[in-house]
Formats: structure tokens, sequence, C-alpha cells
């Protein structure tokens, strides 16, 4: 059964004709060119496809575009506002907390969401906010320290405005 | 040069591809769409060992959306391998399968759903033949063979060496200790699933972008068995998203997405599923292992000799050099005078083993330190002081000849024991057992490993004389350079380093070089990103072809200005005259004069590794320009009631030559450790009955941020002689001794030995329970296979002899 | 990429309409929630659904009302994150919150709901695996075969109740209500099981779970969840202790033990619970319980970790659970265990 789903990602409407069972992440890979959100597994089990839903970090490979109609999306490429990094992508670069790149996306999401809930989290909120993203290559230590840095310098751009 | 001397190097720059990963713009395989594509699945065997009698593709066929299906009758007769002494793959298996998950027959299609539909409609006939899947059963039944070639039924290879008379070193020692241990098996589970895109265009040529570190044996393979000219084939490695070695083999999947292509004139997509991840493999070894070794009383080393059994799986893969590898890098960290190794690597029907990360030496290097770990508790000595005391000498041979150049594990071992605060607190926490830690479950421990790596294997793996590394630079007169590397980028960061290299010669900033890497038609050779040989290999080409178009620049700039080329340097993107810096001129303006004066400035740079392979037979497995070392130190709670054990912290000090850019290399330290982890704790590549029992991201465990710890790097620089600006390996070394350290820390807090990775919470559990019913508090391997070793080759030890040439250099004129 | 089988998704607005769609397209169709279970599931093929009914729609179904006072009552659609960080959950109902926690990742708890927790597939490492996998094997009964290959002589299925919130909530004395086309009942959390590993729900297909009563907070209730899995994430429960109990003083006056992934449905040890009532909590009674409720455990080789360790861990976490509710938790006992 085809459908067409008009989604919100990254602030633009996009319609999309495609069959009901396919996911979120199939969808914004095939039909919308946004190729950022990656996969591990497809089955819930590594954390890579994530992607924001109302602000809500979730897989995207176990979604469904009919039941998030209407809701605000937001995907790696749409992080970055007016050509300039989010903090957290900054902090990413400047720390090498993407090597093989591959997780990146869904962490750096991940944190977002947490930075947004929670502007200056201890370590162990941040361990416990990325325990659902797998990371092979990192050992984890660079992007807890990248997360910690660009909530450092949220709250700093925050407390000058 | 001294370190202040650099204008790049040794700065924590960031990666030069740091930006495209971070906003989702980087393409990885997966990310290719092309139009007109289609999209292809394999069907796999559900037996682990059948004839195949018959295939009927006939339903397939008929199935709308299906453009092609294809079996072995439709591929050239072709096997191939990584390596020339096992060529052993098919494609597409034609007569015979030999593990579930070998790849039958596949289909393109319109779209992935209709490609699977497709190969569940295949129907193919199979004779079951019986299933060998253990070391133990493929020994106990030659009579049924998984391949035909080898050292004897099932056993794919066998080797023994011997450097000295090691019954005298054991007559001569204080103490001899024999231990078993067995390491199992695991796989790399590379974050991106294995893809491939293969477009045959219709000028007769190939095109096929691969998540790939092989880029340049992949296009080897691709010429031989789909009987094409090399010179019509190209191979672009896409950005890897986790290899680890799980990509350096050429796979059915990259071959038959080509063929594919052939046949339905499109563009051909496919994409690995987690599970068929799991049957690609090429994953770490099991290995069983005794280990002999002779002690003085202050804890020297007499002698030492190892066997191992090696868990091939189904096919050959690099399996040649891994059993190898099991025997050849212990004798790199310690003085052992006399060694022996004897080595066999056993087919099963299982998927094949390879190359993981710390290729082989990962296995004996837990063996070894766990046994120097005991032997330091029968001895009386501090398991630290002990090591400190025996690490081999700098710039000589070892008993099976290799030349071992710097040596930082003394630094690394009195750095990682300051910073872990090791004596306080291995003295402290043994007395503080007292009432108040006995009534907590929760026991504390402190254990100590130590390893060495190689920077790059001496050999190719196909014999030639050729550089391993080759470098393009190429100027352009906007003050650009173009660096063209075969070498792939898998997250370890080799553009980057390429970048900086170029960077730091040129006097230019490393955006201002634009890579062009891992691309078999642009790109000069290089062999590939394993053995840790990039930075080495790589970097010494980048910096010649980088000095070399210098050097063309310099003359230019010389008559310019009227000065000798001598006296100008290349910094802050000018060239000039250090004491007359006015008249510096831009190196865009440099590029110009320089093109006026030579033409086109493109040149190139070439590397191959000292000639130095031991003068026997086997003697080419081992050798490296350096090897890195490093030394850890775990803190550890184990809870003795459920056996859980969680980690604290890890110290790591690495001795890394020259840290190029500190952040790339305490990443590459983390990265290894986390994997370390994983590997010492809970990761398995296990089977049930016929079938890897836990094919999925969930059941095979990879460690989250909760397991991980911090961890705490330290860097130690020794400038090697050979490296480029000094520098060694990091990125798999580090992961060998946290998996020993991890280990002898549970020893510390329970008393208990697991002579067996993973360490598991039940096998601690039953570690308790023989130590409380007072047994040995031992769990590990209880019997060794039944398997005659060769006659081993007897050579005399090259112990202490000085170094081979250092700094000898194939093409560096 | 593994995909989903195809499908029609129908999404009501209400209950009433909800439970028409199931009751019209009976067999064929399935509710769908979160999806967390359901969808990966179905990609490996262990449901194929003709018609997918989806509840997120439904507003009835979301959301936590009611009063510590007056009794809390839970929408069947509120996520695993919205309980867990609920307010008077967090306070009056501790494990509960602590469960809901627990559950595999942080993505996972945005997504899935409680009442698709309460109704999660049984489990076992022969069922949870790829068709192809399945088929090399030989299909078990559960799907598509017809024996066990867990107990090849039984002839019943033995997959294993792995919901982290259903023995928490049967501890707690917990309802729910059932809404069909038929009309709507009130059932206690034991009433939705049977110890089957096929047919492990005792409600009808039709039957939607509208929502999850809690009893009201009653003075002196306090409550424990231990959890048994390899990662502090994404893993499933290989054992899971629920204990409840309300203390007067230093005496237990009323306890519940549940034991969650040692069954095809949470298994309450009547006995152990039995045990601690009318008792001032020592060592020794604590070493006792924990007897009484693990020895009943049998647990089987089709999950992760070895059937004698999940036994033998049963008896040390009820112990620390129970200490732990009883005031005299110390070091060991914390409300997760990572093993
Ligand atoms: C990697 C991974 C790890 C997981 N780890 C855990 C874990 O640690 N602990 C755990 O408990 N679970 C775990 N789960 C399972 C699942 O995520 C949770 O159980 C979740 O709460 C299920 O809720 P859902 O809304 O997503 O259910 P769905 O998938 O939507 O539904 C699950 C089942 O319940 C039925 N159902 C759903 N809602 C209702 C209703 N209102 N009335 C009647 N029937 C209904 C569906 O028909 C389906 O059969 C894990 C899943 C994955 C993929
Ligand atoms: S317990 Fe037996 S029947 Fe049930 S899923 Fe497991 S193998 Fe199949
Ligand atoms: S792809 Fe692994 S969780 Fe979605
Ligand atoms: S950076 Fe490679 S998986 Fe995280």
């Amino acid at each position: 059964m085809k459908v067409r789903v008009a989604l919100n990602v990254n602030g633009e409407s996009r319609e999309a004709l495609v069959p009901v069972h396919k996911t979120l992440l199939e969808v914004l890979r095939e039909d919308l060119g946004l190729t950022g959100t990656k996969h591990g597994c497809e089955l819930g089990e590594c954390g890579t496809c994530t992607v924001l839903v109302d602000g809500e970090p979730v897989l995207s490979c176990l979604a469904l575009p009919v039941e998030i109609e209407g809701a605000h999306i937001t995907t790696v490429e749409g992080m970055a506002e007016g050509g300039r990094l989010h903090p957290l992508q900054q902090a990413f670069v400047e720390l090498g907390a993407a090597q093989c790149g591959y997780c990146t996306p869904g962490i750096l999401l991940t944190a977002m969401a947490l930075l947004a809930e929670r502007p200056s989290p201890t370590r162990e909120e941040v361990r416990e906010a990325l325990a659902g993203n797998l990371c092979r290559c990192t050992g984890y230590t660079k992007i807890l320290d990248a997360v910690e840095l660009a909530a450092l310098r949220m709250g700093r751009q925050e407390a000058r405005t | 040069m001294t370190k202040n001397a650099f204008a790049v190097i040794g700065r924590p720059l960031p990666k030069v591809d740091a930006w495209a990963k971070v906003v989702g713009e980087t393409k990885y395989a997966d990310d290719l769409f092309l139009p007109r594509m289609a999209y292809a699945k394999l069907l796999r065997s559900a037996h682990a060992h059948a004839r195949i009698r018959s295939i009927d593709t006939s339903r397939a066929r008929a199935l709308p959306g299906v453009l092609a299906v294809v079996t072995a009758a439709d591929l050239p007769r072709v096997k191939f391998g990584i390596l020339p002494v096992s060529q052993d793959e098919e494609a597409l298996c034609a007569e015979k399968v030999r593990m579930v998950g070998d790849p039958v027959a596949a289909v393109a299609a319109v779209d992935e759903e209709t490609a699977e539909q497709a190969c569940r409609l295949i129907e193919v006939d199979y004779e079951p033949l019986v299933a060998l899947m253990s070391i133990f059963d493929s020994l106990a039944h030659p009579e049924t063979r998984i391949h035909e070639y080898g050292d004897g039924p099932n056993v794919h290879k066998n080797v023994a060496l011997q450097f000295g008379d090691v019954d005298a070193a054991f007559d001569a020692a204080h103490l001899v200790r024999e231990d078993v241990f067995f390491f199992e098996g695991s796989n790399h589970l590379p974050m991106e699933q294995h893809a491939a895109v293969a477009h045959w265009a219709s000028d007769g040529k190939l095109t096929l972008w691969s998540s790939t570190q092989t880029p340049h044996y992949v296009h080897r393979v691709l010429a031989k068995v789909l009987e094409t000219p090399a010179a019509h084939i190209r191979v672009i490695a896409t950005p890897v998203g986790g290899g680890f070695g799980g990509k350096t083999d050429p796979f059915s999947h990259e071959i038959v997405a080509c063929q594919l292509s052939r046949l339905t004139g499109r563009p051909v997509k496919i994409t690995l599923t987690r599970e068929e991840v799991f049957y690609t493999h090429r994953g770490r070894h099991p290995v069983l292992m005794w280990i002999k070794t002779g002690f003085t009383k202050q804890g020297d080393i007499t002698g030492c000799h190892l066997r191992t059994w090696l868990d091939g799986g189904a096919y050959g893969s690099y399996g040649v050099a891994s059993t190898f590898y099991t025997g050849v890098i212990n004798p790199v960290t310690y003085k052992i005078p006399v060694y022996k190794f004897e080595g066999a690597r056993i087919f099963t029907n299982k998927p094949p083993c390879g190359p993981k990360r710390g290729h082989g030496t990962v296995q004996p290097r837990f063996a070894l330190e766990c046994q120097l770990d005991k032997a330091a508790e029968q001895l009386g000595l501090d398991p630290a002081d002990m090591r400190r005391r025996i690490v081999a000498e700098p710039f000589t041979k070892t008993a099976n000849h290799l030349t071992v150049t710097t040596i930082g594990l003394g630094e690394c071992i009195d750095k990682a024991v300051e910073a872990s605060g090791w004596r306080d607190k291995r003295a402290r926490l043994r007395v503080s057992a007292g009432p108040a830690a006995r009534r907590s479950p929760k026991k504390r421990g402190l254990g100590l490993a130590c390893s060495a790596y190689l920077t790059g294997a001496g050999t190719a793996i196909y014999w030639n004389d050729m550089p391993h590394s080759g470098v393009l630079a190429r100027a352009d007169r906007g003050g650009g350079v173009t660096v063209l590397c075969g070498a792939t980028d898998i997250g370890q960061g080799s553009d980057s380093i390429l970048a900086y290299l170029t960077a730091e010669v040129l006097g230019i900033e490393p955006k201002d070089v634009h890579m062009h890497p891992a691309d078999t038609s642009l790109a000069p050779v290089d062999l590939g990103s394993y053995s840790s040989r990039v930075t080495l290999m790589c970097g010494m080409a980048a910096i010649q072809a980088a000095e070399r178009l210098r050097d063309a620049i310099f003359a230019a700039v010389a008559r310019k200005l009227e000065v000798s080329p001598a006296s100008l340097v290349a910094r802050e993107r000018k060239v000039g005259v250090p004491d007359d810096w006015d008249k510096a001129v831009s190196f865009a303006r440099a590029v110009e004069l320089g093109e006026a004066l030579h033409g086109v400035l493109a040149f190139p740079g070439s590397y191959a590794p000292p000639k130095r392979a031991g003068k026997y037979k086997g003697g080419g497995v081992g050798p490296s320009p350096c090897y890195s070392y490093s030394a850890c130190v775990v803190e550890l709670t184990v809870d003795e009631d459920t056996g859980a054990v969680e980690l604290e912290h890890v110290w790591i000090a690495h001795d890394i030559g020259r840290a190029l850019n500190p952040l790339l290399v305490e990443g590459q330290v983390e990265g290894s450790v986390y994997m370390g982890i994983g590997e010492a704790l809970m990761e398995e590549q296990v089977f049930r009955k016929t079938l890897h029992k836990l094919p999925s991201m969930l059941d095979y465990k990879s460690p989250t941020t909760l397991e991980t710890p911090d961890i705490h790097t330290i860097l130690v620089e020794t400038d090697d002689p050979e490296g480029p600006f000094g520098a060694k390996e990091a990125g798999q070394g580090p992961l060998l001794p946290v998996i020993p350290a991890i280990a002898n820390a549970i020893h510390h807090a329970l008393g208990i030995r697991i002579d067996e990775v993973p360490i598991t919470p039940d096998k601690i559990l039953k570690a308790l329970d023989l130590k409380r019913a007072g047994k040995p508090a031992r769990v590990g391997p209880e019997r060794l296979p039944l398997l005659t070793f060769k006659v081993p080759l007897v050579v005399e030890s090259a112990f202490g002899e000085p170094a081979d040439a250092v700094v000898s250099r194939p093409f560096s004129s | 990429m593994i995909r989903l089988p195809a499908f029609t998704y129908l999404a009501p607005s209400t209950i009433d309409a909800a439970a028409r769609l199931v009751a019209e397209h009976g067999r064929e169709a399935m509710l769908v929630a979160g999806g967390t279970d359901l969808y990966p599931n179905m990609k490996r093929r262990q449901f194929e659904p003709k018609v997918l009914v989806g509840l997120r729609g439904i507003r009835e179904l979301r959301g936590i009302r009611g009063s510590a006072a007056g009794g809390v009552t839970i929408g069947a659609a509120t996520t695993l994150s919205a309980v867990a960080a609920h307010r008077d959950i967090v306070r009056d109902f501790p494990a509960l919150a602590t469960a809901a926690g627990l559950v595999s990742s942080p993505q996972l708890r945005n997504m899935g709901t409680i009442g698709g927790n309460v109704c999660v597939d049984t489990r076992c490492n022969y069922y949870n695996q790829s068709y192809e996998w399945r088929k090399a094997i030989g299909f078990c009964m559960k799907k598509d075969g017809d024996i066990c290959l867990v107990a090849p002589g039984s002839s019943r299925c033995w997959a294993v109740s792995s919901s982290d919130t259903a023995p928490v909530l049967w501890a707690l004395g917990a309802k729910l209500r059932l809404v069909s086309a038929e009309g709507e009942r009130t059932i206690p959390m034991a009433a939705l099981y049977q110890d089957d590993g096929i047919e492990y729900l005792a409600k009808r297909p039709d039957e939607i779970v509208a929502d999850v009563q809690l009893p009201a907070a009653v003075e002196g209730w306090r409550s424990a969840y231990l959890k048994l899995r390899r990662r502090g994430s994404f893993d499933f429960p290989v054992l899971g202790v629920a204990v409840a109990a309300r203390m007067e003083g230093d005496v237990v006056r009323d306890a519940r033990i549940v034991l969650g992934a040692v069954a095809s449905q949470p298994r309450p040890s009547e006995k152990a619970a039995a045990a601690l009532v009318g008792q001032r909590v020592t060592p020794d009674l604590i070493a006792h319980v924990a007897d009484l409720a693990a020895g009943p455990a049998k647990p089987l080789d089709n999950t992760d970790f070895s059937h004698p360790y999940r036994k033998k861990v049963t008896r040390v976490f009820v112990a620390r659970a129970v200490a732990a509710v009883c005031g005299l938790g110390d070091s060991g006992a914390t409300s997760e265990e990572v093993a």
C-alpha cells in the first residue's frame, strides 16, 4: 500500500509517495536523499539511525513515516544553521570525536537532545544519554569530552546573550 | 629537528575530513545512488558443509522486477583469495558449500525487497556432508576434508620454527611454567555493514565503489576472477565506516555486484545485512595456546616455547600470515634468548577468520602476559618491576632475527605505573582485605600487561619488488597541493596524516592540501589499510613526494631571489630566506615560478620497507620497519556473588615514536583499548550446532558507554629513525595489553585465574567455587588437540645481535 | 537492509475505533504501539500481519493520570521514558520507574510504550533470529515449525517472558483495563499471562490494553527491581527480580516477590514472600527467602548467559532486592545489576 506522506524534515516540508511499510530510515535515505542518517542493524540494536522527532531521539529504523506525520524531524543535515556548525559539531571536529564517522550523526543528535534538556550534564549523565549509541572506533572518550566541551560553550553563549 | 621546529606535526589539529563527517556529507558506499541502479542480494547456504547437486533459479527469474540471477555457472570458474598460497574462495560456490552463509547465488532486481524475495525462490538441492565445527572435530575426521589443499587433512598450515636450544634454556631456569590458554574468536563489528556499488559501463569499463580497506587487492582479484584486463577496472574505496581488518579481503559480494552489473547494464548496489557481516567475518581466530617459559630467580626469561592451534574457519583468507603472527611477534617485547614456535591452522565449517586489529598477536600476548603474572607471583616479584627488567634491548635482533629499533617500553611501564598509583594501590588493595572489604562483595584489583606491535608488514602479500606505497603530489597555481595516494581512510585518519606531512614539508596549511585517496585509476598503489602500515609507509612516500616538489620549487625561487636553494625555507605559505623574510614569495607564486621553470609540478614518492626478512623459510612474516610498545594498567572491581566485572580505569602508555597529531593517536589508543575491553569481557563469535549463535548487534555484545571506563592515555615519544618524523603505529598495538591486564587485575582482586577470554561472570563464579573447594582456582582449557607439528626448522638464535642496517630504504634516492 | 514485509496501516483516533478495526480484521490484524518489539520481529518474519492497527494516534491512551492517594493510571501508549520520569511514580513506585528506565536503550524508551512492554513477545535465542537463520537450523514450533529446539522432547514452547515492567507491576498489585469491541474488563496483572511461550497472553487477541492502574499508594510499601543482563543498555533482562513489601518498623507486614525472565510469564514466589511476612528481617531470613524464591527457577539455555549461572544469580538478586526493600540494603544492592 503506497501512501503520500508529508514530513517536516529539518524545517522543510517534504512529501513522498512511498509504500507504507517503508521505515523513516529508508524514506530519508532513499526517497528524500538525506543519506546522513546511517544504519548498522535496522533492528533497533545499535542507535546508528537515531534522528530527532519533536526533539526526542528515536530510531528511524523502527519508525514509520505515517506515524510521525506532522512532527518535526531533525537529521544530522539539519543541525548546522546558516552554514554555521552546531557547537556539538564544532566540538566533535576539534576533539577528534568522529573517527570513521559512521556513528557520528546518531550520536550528535542524541547529544543535541540531551543538551536541550540538560544544558550542563555530568559526565555520567552524558554516558547514560549515549548508552543507546554504539561506537566501535573511539572508545567513547573523545565523544564524551566533545559533548562536555559543547555544553560548556553553549552555556557560556547563553550567559552572554 | 626539535619538536618545536614543526609547524603542523605534533599539533592537535582536526582531521581533514572531520567537517564532512559531522554534517553528514561523507558518502559511504551505501550512500551512493546512481541513476537506474539495481539492487542485489546473495542467497547463502543454510548448510555448513554440503555438496551442491543442483540449483534451480527459474522461479526467481520469473519474479517481476528481477533483472538477473547468477550462480557459479554464470561466472568464470576462477578461485581467489587474498594470499597467493590460499586461492580457495569462489564468488559463488560451484560444487560445495563450506559454511552456513556461503554464497551460492545472487539476484539483481529493481529494489532490494524484490531481490530478497527472489533469493527465497531459488531452490538448491544439497547433499549434506559431515560438518566439522571445531579444531577437535576437524582433526578427528580426516576422512572428511573441507579443502583438498593444505598441510594435511583439514590442516591449512603447519609451521615449526626453533631459534636456539630451548631444552637447555629450561634446564638452566629456576622456574619453568607450562600454561594453557584459550582465546575465543570475535568479529570486528564495524558499524558500517559492507557495501559495494558496481558499474560496468557501456564502454566496457568497470568501476567498483566499495567499503574496502584494500582497493589494490580488490582490483587485482576482480581482474582475475572476472577475466577482464585490470586496465579496464577502477576500484574506488569509499570512506570506510569502520574496518578493523574486516574489510581487508576481496569479497564475494564485490565480485557478484560487478558481474550483475555486466549482465544488467545497470549500476548494481549490494549492502550486506548485519547477519551477513558475521558470515563474511575474517575476525579474530579462536586460538588454543600452550606456552612454556623458563625464568631465573630474578625474573629473566631463559627461553620460551609456544604452541598455537588456530581455528581458521572455512577458508584461507590471511590465515597463513595469522598462523605465523601467533608466534613471531612475542620475542619483540622482552629479552627471550631462545625461542621455539609451533603453530597450526585448522579448517572448520565456520565463517573464515582473518586479520582483526592486532592480527594474530593478540591471543599469544594474552597467554604470555598472564603467564608472566603467574611467574612474578611465584618468584615474589612485582609484575611491573619484573617486566621492566626484561624489556628488550633497542637496536638489536630478536631470537627469531627480527630487527627492533627504538623501544620505549621501559618508559611506558614507568609512566603507567606512576599514573595509576600502581605501587600504592597494589599494596593497599591487598591490605584492605580487612573486615570492611570482606563484607562487601565488590573486590577491587589492579593488573598490568605490556605489548608490542609492528608498524607495517615488511613484505607484501604478493611477492614483488615494487613500492608498498606510492604518493603523487601535484602543485596547482593557486597554491594548493593535490595528493593522490592509494591508502584508504577507515577512520584512522590516513588522509589527514598525509595532508599534515605534505603541509609540514611545504610550509602550507593542511587545508591547502587536497586529498584524493584510494582510487586505483587516480592514485599510485598503496597496499592497503592493514597491519598499521599507512602512517609509516604512505607517510614516508608523501614526505618524499613533497620534498621533491619542494626542491623543484626552491630551485625556481632561488633563481628568482638570486640565493642558493639551500638557504630557502618554506613556511607560513611562503618560500624565502629566513634572514630576509620580507623578500619571501608566496607559496602560490613559488609554484608559478616552479612551473615556469620545470613545467607541470607533479612528483611521486615511493616507499618500500627495509629488506630485513630473516634468512630462513618463514622469515618474511614478522619484520617491520619498527615496532610500537604499550604498557597498560587496569583497575576494576569484581562482584564475587555475581561475577560481574566493572572497569574503573584504564591507564595506557604507548610508545608512538612521534605523535604526528596527538589527538589522532589518542583516538587510536582509546579505540584499541575499547576493543580490547570488549574481547576481554564479552565479545565472542560462537556457534550453535552449525550456526552462528549470535549474528546480531543485540546478541553479539559490544560495550556501550556504560561498560567503557575513562581511558587515560599517555604518549611516549622515541623518535624512531624508520618512521615519518619518527612516528610509529598506534592503531593496533594498544589493544594487546588490555586483555591480559584485565585478567591479571581479576586475579589480583579475587585470587582466581581465568585463562580464557572472554572472561564472563559465570567463569568467575566457577573459579571462586573451585577456590572455596580448595582446588586450583583456575578456569581455562583442559585439553589440547592431538596434532603432530612439523619437525621444526632449527635456526641459530640471533638474540642480542646488532640490528640490521637502519634507514636503508629502496627508492630513497 | 532488513526491511518490513508489506501491510496496510490503519490509524484510528479512539480506542473504540481501534477495537472495532481489530474485531473487523480478526487474525489478519495486529496492534502496534511503539513498534519496538513488533517491527524487529516483523523484519525477521516472526509476524506477517496483513493489517496493523496503530495505537500511537489515540490521545486517550497517552498520559499518566490520577494521584498517589487515589491510584495512578497510566495510559497504555505512554512511553517508557515518560513512565520512568514521572514524579509520582518515581516517588511512590520507584521499582516501576527503575524497571521502565532500564528497558533497552534511551531511544527505545522514547518509542516503546508500557502497554507494548507488558505484551512484549517472549524470547528465545532460537527464535529471535532472521528467517534464514531459523530456516537453516530447522524452524521451531513458536514460528513455522513443530518442535522445540531447546527442549526437543517438549510439547510446549519455553520462550522467556522478557518484560521489565511486568514483574514489577505484578508485585505492585497493578491492574489492567482491557477494551474490545465487546466491552471492557479490568484484570489483575496475573490474569494477563499464562506459562506458555507461544500463547503467553491470557487475554484475547482482540482486547486492547487501555491502561495500567496502580493501586493507591499505601503508607509503608516499598519496592525494588533488579535486572540481570550483560550490558547496562540495549539488553533484555535475562533475570528480573521485583520485590514489594509493606513494613511496620522493622517487621514485614506484607510482601510480594515476582521473578521476570525465568519462565514464559512473570513468576511469583509466594512461598518466599510468605516467609517474610510477620518477620523481622535478618541476614539468615534473607538467605532462606532467597533459597525459596530461587529454588523453583528452572532457566533453560535459550537466553544470554548460561542457565546454571542465571539460576545462581537468582538467589543473589532476590537476597539483594529483599535486603534493599527491607532496609538491610548494603553494598551490593543497587537498583540495577549488570553482570
Ligand atoms: C534492541 C531492543 C532491546 C530491548 N530491550 C528490552 C528490555 O530490556 N526490556 C524490555 O522489557 N523490553 C525490551 N525491548 C522490547 C520493547 O522495546 C519494549 O518491550 C517496549 O516496551 C515495547 O513497547 P512497544 O510500544 O514498542 O510495543 P510494540 O512493538 O508496539 O508491541 C509489542 C506487542 O504488544 C502488542 N501491543 C502493543 N500495545 C498494545 C496494547 N495497548 N494492547 C494490546 N496489545 C498491545 C503488539 O501487538 C505487539 O504484539 C527491546 C527491544 C529492542 C529492539
Ligand atoms: S523455547 Fe523452543 S519452541 Fe519456544 S522459541 Fe525456543 S526453541 Fe522455539
Ligand atoms: S540501524 Fe541499528 S538501531 Fe536503527
Ligand atoms: S567513529 Fe566509527 S563507529 Fe563511531
